[in-house]
């Protein structure tokens, strides 16, 4: 059998960070497995500009963003397979994969990256009554056939969630000659940046409307119209509300889901809110050697966050294969569990160890609402170790905390740690 | 990601900017009341390439009401393979005195 140091399984934004970081932490066997005919992922379709501020101080495009990578995996002559579907991986460390060329073959790593990202949730995971005629795409499909396949996928469009893929493809479709209706959200508020709904939906004058659902899908052959009427705050629809739309189109930008398959079938625990496994402050799942970073551990808005996540993940996959076991035995611990608590949806992540985690531990999490004047903070036990105020905060916004050494070390035998939002 | 930013103004004169929590935010917030600009990113077609489309853009941000000048003015531009990231396919775009560069290698 095959065998490697480090096996990354997929080569998006992700896994391209997470390989450059383990090779500069010394680490060089290493093998990214990437299921598409190039790399870069989901970068290569998001054309628009915004990615890379945190990162590189300028603002690119996705496919730019992805390039800076590349060169460094490609200057590196970091190994990687594309056309690479994994099918499977096994505690103990084994990747089963299969190509053209190869047929299917297997893998015995040292250490897995876990970096595979996520797929959007699709219209039988939502319920809308309806016909199912041809013209009901995901956002992020068409945002594949427009950008790089160079097909539209219609000229009348609604939008049902506003998500910021959705927001990015009224924009886009506006631009190829589409007229985009309206955008409709559930909620009450909007699941994308502010920044997209400036530039994308009120540059075009594009309406949003929140509180607001499909309600019905006509066309028997091709979408022909849709309905959409307004929700209570039971989320059931208020009578007479209705409002029918002429239109040939409608995308879905209504959540994307970590794609946790193989996650799943190696039998690392799960978190229910994230969709992605539970890690520790090294990003390790509780199969021990086996990282994970990026959307397929919990779903992002900004690639720069995933950049450093899996940089992150590539620098302890490098330091786990530099250990021996027997090191790996004396630094077991006991892992503090972190809850998410008062308006607080989940944090990654879940675990940390007191003796074995770095100096700063950034704690990423969710918020559930959008709250405003808030205080965000962080409790060992009973004692108030973190606590700021934040202006605003929503849930289309991840927002993240350090936790230090020092913050843990002043306290004896910590038994939790809880983030949560308090009022004053 | 993004902070809510206030921009007091009497008449056409920037008196203050509060909120943002670095300079980008008070350069952005400073031209979003007076002259507000995008970076417009659309595609072209590439023949004999790997794609059927390349990625391209306003080299740097343009004037928000020229946007779809920008676009008109790219409606017959197409280009061959190889193309490479940062290549120039139209110069001042629609009199705006900026070039439209590719975004990505095709080959």
């Amino acid at each position: 059998m095959e065998k490697h140091d480090l096996v990354i399984i997929g080569g998006g934004p992700a896994g391209l960070a997470a390989a450059d970081s383990a090779y500069e932490s010394g680490i060089r066997d290493i093998v990214i497995l990437e299921r598409d005919h190039e790399l870069g992922g989901i970068l290569n379709q998001c054309i628009h500009n915004g990615f890379g501020l945190h990162t590189f101080n300028e603002e690119l495009t996705g496919p730019e963003y992805a390039e800076r990578y590349i060169r460094r995996i490609l200057e590196k002559k970091i190994p990687f397979i594309l056309n690479t579907m994994v099918m499977d991986i096994t505690k103990d460390k084994v990747v089963t994969a299969i190509n053209h060329e190869k047929g299917m073959f297997k893998i015995k790593a040292g250490a897995i990256i876990l970096a595979m990202g996520c797929r959007e949730r699709p219209r039988g995971a939502l319920n809308i009554p309806g016909y199912r005629p041809a013209g009901i795409y995901s956002a992020g499909t068409a945002q594949r056939l427009v950008n790089m396949e160079g097909f539209m996928p219609g000229r009348k469009v609604v939008i049902l969630g506003s998500g910021d893929i959705g927001l990015i493809m009224a924009r886009r479709l506006t631009l190829e000659g589409a007229k985009v209706e309206v955008v409709a959200e559930l909620l009450p508020y909007s699941g994308g940046l502010k920044r997209n709904i400036v530039q994308c939906l009120n540059d075009f004058d594009i309406p949003l409307k929140l509180n607001h659902t499909v309600i019905d899908i006509e066309g028997k052959e091709r979408v022909t119209g849709v309905t959409i009427a307004e929700v209570g705050s039971d989320r059931k629809l208020i009578p007479g509300t209705e409002e029918h739309y002429d239109c040939d189109t409608l995308l879905l930008s209504v959540g994307l889901i970590p794609e946790n398959e193989l996650t799943r079938l190696m039998g690392a625990s799960m978190n229910r809110v994230t969709g992605g496994p539970d890690v520790s402050e090294s990003l390790e799942t509780d199969v021990a050697g086996v990282f994970a970073c990026g959307n397929v551990l919990h779903v992002h808005d900004l690639v720069d966050y995933v950049s450093q996540e899996a940089k992150l993940a590539g620098k302890n996959a490098a330091q786990y294969l530099e250990e021996k076991d027997g090191d790996r035995e004396l630094k077991k611990e006991r892992r503090i569990p972190i809850y998410a608590e008062n308006g607080i949806r989940y944090t990654v992540p879940m675990t940390v160890s007191p003796k074995k985690m770095p100096d700063t531990v950034t704690i990423r999490f969710r918020v559930a609402n959008i709250y405003k004047d808030i205080f965000e903070s962080v409790y060992v036990d009973d004692k108030r170790i973190l606590h700021r105020k934040k202006q605003i905060v929503a849930p289309g916004e991840m927002e993240n905390i350090s936790l230090t050494r020092e913050n843990l070390q002043n306290i004896s035998h910590p038994g939790k740690i809880t983030v949560k939002l308090e009022e004053t | 990601m993004g902070c809510p930013v206030r921009v007091k103004m009497e008449g056409n004169t920037i008196i203050s900017v509060t909120g943002n929590t670095c300079n980008r935010g008070d350069i952005y917030a400073r031209k979003e009341v007076t002259n507000p600009t995008r970076i417009v990113t659309t595609t072209i077609p590439v023949s004999g390439g790997s794609c059927q489309v390349v990625s391209v853009k306003t080299k740097i941000d343009i004037p928000k009401d020229r946007i779809f000048d920008c676009i008109r003015a790219l409606k017959d531009i197409s280009v061959k393979a190889p193309v490479f990231a940062g290549d120039v396919v139209l110069k001042d775009v629609a009199g705006t005195g900026v070039d439209i560069v590719t975004t990505r290698n095709v080959t």
